[in-house]
């Protein structure tokens, strides 16, 4: 590219007005209304909005691959100087993969299950470059390569259940790299995968794309991945953009109240303990947008006019541009949150719930007579202790046993071995009619609220059966009352007892899940990624809920989660998993602020920030987590470690005591290490 | 009494059957998921057009599920004497004497089709008889004549007289008067039906005309009309026709065909609804226990249906029916009229075709159950300590009862179109009740004759391919509104 | 995977087993011999004597499980167990009513079955999965909405309408082909070839459906959508990537009925007078031949469960999943 290009030629595809809609029975519903934008080589865009504002169907209308229901209602696009929606069909499949290729979220469904690798890849080959045989081949393996992908020959004959969740993706981003294209869609490319493979997948799509000066539409709705990803940001609300700014801009000066809104409503340090921003409201249903502004009924500084008329493009500085009436925003900084850090009192004499060597271990069976040939050391030897009124954050990336940790306490899951105690009563032994006085005491809240309630159900009926099952005497007052009381602790109408679950949103069906644990008044709630499913804003005002509650009716929460965000925001201790066991646990400010384990410091390292100047050094683990069927001797983290010794590889370290309540189980800090 | 009620065994099933499909539809109607599924079923043009053809058929096969011995009329006085003081009829009087046939009230309204029997073969809307016979009569000198010539019917179209040619223009005359009365009718019916949306509504009368033919209705009106306007205008003829004619024809022994295929309606009934009867609790009882318990429970539920699946059907039905032939044979004993045995029979025949069918849905029930318990609000509920057989109430069932509704729908006409199959091979109804499988079975070599007779087989495929078909359709409007998969994505 | 499949084989003994209790149970259980005599001789000529002469002629006067008036090993095998059930295993069938050997019987008429039904079963897979593959192509099309308004037409006509109208059509009033009968050597095809045109026929209406149905659900997942932002072609997505992965659940409905071509089809053999299983099978239902029914129930169990064995077989072939596991 010569220095004399200008920015025009250098663009890749332009955007304006474009309208999608779906069939919906007789009518059109508008998904995308009127979106206009622009991605020049070597840039990237990043469209980031919450779920249902129409990024989505925007990436897929541009590859014209909308689903049956989906319609280009109108606008343009144009490709490299090809306007794309005129372009017959035979045209347009060599500008898909050829001159825009997308990697979409799922890359466990994304991977045709029963073709292998190879042949997946060799297909954009023969379409796009005419390679077959011995070069498509050779491209192949340069291609799995440039993607990371270790032991390129050997995997090039697999099939994709063979893979790893992040070689999924790898070989996705190798199959979309396949036909050299100039223009990458990204769609959510790492909303599925752990946080330190996202770094991984993160770090190639950087690196893929300065060396191939590819320009990059990324779709997603993590800040984080935006401020380490993009070069401008393009703010999407119920099908419009409303805000656009260059990356340093937009961090630092972003102006529509949207936007704002999403930041504030982020959990992170400044307002720990204190209350989150909170949207309120919900974006309008696609079916009955409001004529002026779409965000005004749920903006805190809406009036008449934005009501009335909807706002055009201003621009209020170079490159920054935005659809709002307000000139100038309100001193933002007054309404941050108080951090009103409610300390609640030391843990009483004896611990809520304590847990002692907890096994959890599934037999695998294998052979002609089904014999067991090994177990799956889910959980292997957790101890904790939990105190009344206090937030216990068990963290970890999938398959380290946490939820299963959560599910053995409730006995939901036989534990192979180990103590779980309430109140010092055992629970293991327990018939299922001496447990009942004890089940009450404990609850759970479970991530998908679109699988917690039971649809055939309503809501009164799904809050009203604990009550029943646990015989809950409630006389005083009357089922009907103790369930309106109970929504009106989480924010409920008491009219919704006699709704069903599927006319409320995700965040309200999150509260109808947390009423119906909180109707039988228990004393311990584990909280199984309850925010994980949730969009950013409706995901603060769970987290207010649970703070609330927590200091009102002095809850103990066992928060099971991933998100170290969150954790922060609203944990007193930290325990962090890796492989069925607890490898660094103390208090939130120990474990966050001076992580000891190698495996704490790369996952605090792996979080993308949504600032730009926090983001710390990102300390890469290499490969994946293994099998809990098969875990490493010695150590299981050592494979990944950086720091390993021989020590390491031989056996597992014992738990080295670092404060009264910091502990960390490496050989790093142990005491025959240190000698 | 003029009449002695009979109560068969399949009449009482049938009955509780139509009840039991009330309450459920009322009961379903309450819990707003199912009531939408059923709105998306009441949308569905092909759907609403086949249920109002099903419906009648199942009119007509209800009529025929009220049975009763007529009595016996020893004396005329007798019958109207004792009808006048009927307490007494018991005292004073020889007890009541009653014909051992037993009748339906279908039978009742079809008398004129039941009792007009000629003596074989005659073509549709024929005066005389389809093969020619040696015909005795005297001559004006009063001579014996032996004249070999197609016999005049003993009933298609005696009311003709002597003026056979003037059938064709009777028949038209009759059609005309049905046509004319088939469009009065359906004019007040589409009127009535206007007329109720416009009140449901609250709209003008035209604008509730309006919108039923423009398809803007919540429920597929138009659908339904247009099928009652079809039905009306094969009825009326038919009923018209047929009361000096033989519409369709009489079989061997001389009986109307169209009797005989009105009478087939409710054999296929019985065999697509009650079979359902043994088919449901066994898979749903089973599915569930397998699906929830897992472990040895579920290890014993498998091997039990895969061993019954592994038996091909037709033969497991064949056997069983050969050994329900032998108890019946050797039982007599068993049974007051040869009605009660085919009737017993044809409930035994529901029976095997339960025994041997229920696998598939028991199977299917068993993976759904499976994925259910693992779900997070049976968890929720475990976490409470809800007994099982509750969770199993309250979580698990109304969640499969869509899949048990599809397999419902689905398997009624399959059943039907088995029954022709399996009485055709010889182990279907009794060989007396009459069935589509009987019709074709008697009908079958009638092809081959020469000249060809067709109509008892024609009658019989139009029927029972109107049924089935109806059924088809219905099952697939049903299927498309409650399967979540695809009615997620409508 | 070997371990797979010895462990399915393994599975299908207690099956066996299990059809042979049932059967056993069917036909000496419910009814008695005694009961079965009566029924074969006829009302009129039921004496004790002739009861007893009918049951000694068919090995039926013996006991059920346990013969104690027998020694060794004969109190168990001197019984109607063993030799009527349980030595069905080692391919003892026994004799039919006419004294013909009941195995022998079999191993020569499988071949006119299979000539009639291997045909019809290639052809109709061809036949429906081509037609269903075309209305995928086209799907949400009036040719698609009409394809299957006629596949559901065609699924709601009894097969004793097909064979009937057929054999009318073609062979009365065209007179193509011979109407019923069957012939060995070079002019077996004139015999052939209408029962596979009505067998294929006959079939199509529901298999297409069904495979449309299969074909439909793949078309909707997320490979698909990656396959076509390759920017490969539809046809391309449909043989390629559809139907490679729709052949699982086409397979598991169509390898396990593989080895019952054997048994041939009861309607089509009976119709056209093909002397083969099927038609053995309807003669010995209405002569109410128990022996041969009985031997048809568990030969056809046992090829339904190599049918089984194949189907997890064919899975190693179409799905890497299980082939790697």
């Amino acid at each position: 590219m010569s220095d004399g290009a200008t920015l025009n030629e250098r663009l890749l595809l332009e955007v304006a007005r474009l309208r999608i809609a779906f069939v919906s029975g007789r009518s059109l519903l508008p998904a995308v209304d009127g979106v206009d934008f622009q991605v020049a080589a070597g840039e990237t865009l990043a469209l980031l909005g919450e779920s249902g504002c129409g990024k989505s169907a925007t990436a897929l209308g541009l590859l014209r691959l909308l689903p049956a229901a989906g319609r280009v209602a109108g606008g343009e696009v144009c490709f490299e100087g090809r306007d794309l929606l005129s372009l017959p069909e035979a045209e347009m499949r060599g500008v898909r993969g050829g001159g825009m290729a997308m990697i979409f979220q799922e890359p466990a469904t994304s991977l045709n299950p029963v073709l292998t690798v190879g042949h997946q890849l060799g297909e954009v080959l023969a379409r796009h470059l005419g390679l077959s045989g011995q070069p498509a081949r050779e491209r192949s393996l340069e291609l799995l390569r440039a993607v990371g992908i270790a032991d390129a020959e050997r995997r090039l004959g697999e099939y994709p259940f063979q893979l790893s969740g992040g070689m999924k993706q790898r070989v996705m981003i190798a199959v979309a790299l396949a036909g050299n294209p100039r223009l990458l869609i990204a769609d959510e490319p790492t909303t599925a995968l752990d946080v330190t493979i996202q770094a991984q997948i993160l770090e190639l799509l950087r690196q893929l794309q300065a060396e191939r000066a590819m320009g990059m539409l990324l779709i997603t709705h993590d800040l984080g991945v935006v401020a380490q990803m993009a070069t401008r940001v393009a703010v999407m609300y119920a099908g419009q953009i409303v805000e656009e700014a260059p990356r340093a801009v937009f961090f630092s000066a972003a102006r529509h109240p949207y936007t704002q809104k999403l930041f504030a409503a982020l959990p992170d340090l400044a307002r720990r303990g204190g209350r989150l921003e909170t949207i309120p409201g919900q974006v309008p249903p696609l079916a009955e947008m409001p004529g002026g502004c779409r965000f005004a009924s749920r903006c805190e500084y809406a009036w008449e006019r934005c009501r009335r008329q909807a706002p055009e493009w201003r621009q209020v500085a170079v490159g920054h541009r935005l659809r709002c009436h307000l000139d100038a925003l309100p001193d933002a900084g007054a309404s941050a949150g108080v951090a009103a850090a409610v300390e609640v009192e030391e843990a009483a004499a004896t611990p809520l719930l304590s847990v002692d060597a907890l096994r959890v271990h599934f037999p695998i069976r294998r052979g002609i007579l089904q014999r067991t040939v090994g177990h799956v050391r889910a959980v292997d030897g957790v101890s904790l202790e939990l105190a009344r009124g206090r937030t216990l954050a068990l963290v970890g990336e999938s398959g380290c046993g946490k939820t299963t940790v959560g599910k053995a306490i409730l006995q939901l899951i036989a534990a192979s071995a180990g103590s779980v105690r309430l109140l010092g009563q055992e629970l293991g032994g327990l018939a299922g009619k001496a447990r009942r006085p004890l089940r009450r005491r404990m609850q759970m809240i479970f991530q998908d609220p679109f699988a917690s309630l039971n649809p055939r159900m309503s809501v009164g009926e799904i809050i009203g059966e604990g009550m029943g099952a646990l015989r809950i005497d409630m006389q005083r007052q009357g089922r009907a009352a103790a369930i309106a009381a109970v929504l009106d602790q989480v924010g409920l109408e008491a009219a919704a007892a006699h709704r069903y679950p599927h006319e409320f949103s995700g965040g309200q069906r999150q509260r109808i899940a947390i009423a119906r644990a909180l109707a039988v008044q228990p004393d311990l709630v584990i909280c199984d990624e309850p925010t994980s499913a949730l969009d950013v804003s409706v995901q603060a005002q769970i987290l207010n809920l649970l703070a609330t509650l927590q200091a009102d009716l002095g809850l103990a929460y066992l928060f099971i989660t991933h998100n170290f965000a969150v954790v922060d925001h609203l944990a007193h201790e930290v325990a962090v998993m890796y492989l069925g066991r607890i490898v660094e646990r103390g208090s939130v400010d120990e474990v966050l602020r001076s992580p000891q384990h190698p495996y704490t410091r790369a996952l605090l390292s792996a979080v993308p920030s949504a600032r730009l100047d926090a983001q710390p050094e990102f300390i890469r683990l290499p490969g994946e987590t293994p099998s809990p069927a098969n875990p490493p001797t010695g150590c299981h983290f050592h494979p990944r470690c950086r720091q390993a010794t021989d020590a390491c590889r031989e056996r597992y370290p014992a738990t080295s005591v670092l404060s009264a309540t910091h502990s960390v189980r490496c050989h790093l800090y142990s005491q025959d290490a240190a000698r | 009494m003029a009449f002695l009620p009979v109560i068969l065994w399949s009449d009482v099933l049938i009955w509780l059957l139509f009840v039991a499909a009330g309450v459920f539809g009322w009961l379903s109607l309450r819990n707003p998921l199912w009531r939408t599924a059923w709105q998306r079923v009441g949308r569905s043009r092909s759907g609403m057009a086949s249920a109002t053809v099903l419906l009648v058929f199942v009119l007509v096969g209800l009529l025929d599920s009220l049975h009763y011995r007529p009595r016996l009329e020893n004396d005329a006085g007798h019958l109207a004497s004792s009808d006048a003081v009927p307490g007494e009829s018991a005292a004073g009087k020889p007890p009541a004497a009653y014909a051992v046939e037993v009748l339906s009230l279908l039978d009742a309204i079809l008398t004129p089709l039941r009792t007009r029997n000629e003596k074989t073969y005659s073509e549709p809307l024929a005066t005389r008889a389809y093969a020619k016979e040696s015909i005795e009569s005297r001559d004006a000198a009063g001579e014996l004549q032996k004249t070999r010539d197609y016999p005049r019917l003993k009933h298609g179209g005696i009311h003709l007289g002597a003026d056979e040619a003037g059938r064709d223009a009777d028949i038209g005359q009759r059609l005309l008067r049905a046509l004319a009365l088939a469009i009065l009718a359906w004019w007040a019916l589409a009127a009535a039906t206007a007329a109720r949306l416009a009140h449901r509504e609250a709209c003008a009368h035209r604008e509730a005309w309006r919108r039923i033919w423009s398809n803007e209705s919540d429920f597929a009106w138009n659908a339904v009309l247009a099928a009652a306007g079809a039905v009306l205008l094969v009825a009326l003829p038919l009923g018209m026709l047929a009361v000096h004619y033989h519409v369709f024809g009489t079989d061997k022994v001389g009986q109307d065909v169209l009797y005989q295929v009105l009478k087939s309606v409710r054999t296929a009934l019985v065999i697509g609804l009650v079979t359902t009867l043994v088919t449901l609790p066994l898979s749903i009882f089973l599915g569930v226990l397998a699906g929830y318990f897992r472990g040895w429970v579920d290890d014993l539920i498998q091997y039990l249906y895969t061993t019954l699946s592994s038996i091909p059907g037709v033969l497991l039905i064949a056997a069983a029916v050969l050994m329900m032939q032998v108890l019946i044979d050797n039982h007599p004993q068993w049974f007051a009229t040869a009605a009660e045995r085919a009737d017993l029979r044809l409930l035994a025949l529901c029976f095997i075709l339960g025994v041997t069918s229920w696998t598939g849905l028991c199977r299917l029930l068993r993976g759904e159950t499976l994925k259910l318990r693992e779900l997070e609000y049976i968890q929720a509920a475990q976490a409470f300590g809800v007994a099982d057989l509750r969770i199993i109430g309250r979580h698990i069932l109304p969640n499969l009862m869509h899949i048990v509704i599809i397999a419902l729908v689905m398997d009624f006409s399959s059943l039907v179109l088995a029954e022709a199959v399996l009485s055709y091979v010889g182990i279907g109804v009794d060989p007396t009740m009459i069935s589509f499988g009987t019709m074709i079975n008697n009908a079958r070599m009638e092809l081959a004759r020469e000249p060809m007779v067709w109509w008892s087989l024609a009658a019989a495929f139009v029927f029972m391919f109107a049924l089935v078909l109806a059924a088809n359709l219905l099952a697939d409007a049903v299927r498309d509104a409650f399967d979540p998969r695809i009615a997620g994505s409508a | 995977m070997l371990a797979y499949l010895v462990r399915r084989l393994l599975y299908a003994l207690p099956i066996l087993l299990g059809v042979n209790v049932i059967t056993f149970a069917l036909f000496f259980v419910v009814n008695t011999p005694d009961d079965m005599a009566r029924m074969q001789l006829g009302v009129k000529r039921v004496t004790p004597e002739a009861i007893e002469k009918w049951k000694a002629q068919r090995g039926y006067d013996k006991p059920l499980f346990i013969n104690e008036a027998a020694s060794g090993s004969a109190v168990f095998t001197d019984t109607i167990f063993f030799s009527k059930s349980a030595l069905m295993f080692a391919g003892d069938f026994g004799r039919a009513e006419d004294g013909r050997d009941i195995a022998r019987e079999i191993t020569s008429r499988m071949g006119p079955s299979l000539a009639i039904a291997l045909p019809t079963f290639v052809i109709g897979l061809l036949v429906t999965v081509s037609f269903a593959l075309m209305l995928t192509f086209f799907r949400a099309s009036y040719l698609d909405f009409w394809g299957v308004v006629l596949c559901v037409a065609m699924m709601s006509i009894s097969g004793l309408f097909y064979i009937i109208g057929g054999q009318f059509l073609i062979s009365k009033m065209w007179k193509l082909v011979p109407i019923s009968g069957y012939g060995g050597g070079l002019d077996a095809w004139k015999f052939v070839i209408l029962p596979v045109l009505i067998g294929v026929i006959s079939g199509i209406g529901s298999s297409t459906r069904w495979y449309r149905t299969i074909f439909l659900e793949e078309i909707s997942r997320d490979y698909v959508r990656t396959a076509r932002a390759k920017g490969l072609s539809e046809l391309a997505v449909l043989f390629r990537h559809v139907l490679r992965n729709a052949m699982i659940p086409i397979l598991t409905g169509v390898v396990v009925v593989i080895p019952l071509l054997f048994m041939g089809s009861l309607l089509t053999e009976s119709f056209f007078g093909i002397p083969g299983l099927g038609s053995y099978t309807i003669d010995a239902i209405n002569a109410q031949d128990f022996a041969v029914v009985r031997a048809m129930v568990f030969i056809g169990s046992v090829l339904y469960i190599v049918g089984l064995i194949l189907t997890d077989l064919s899975y190693t072939f179409v799905d890497p999943r299980i082939r790697f596991n």
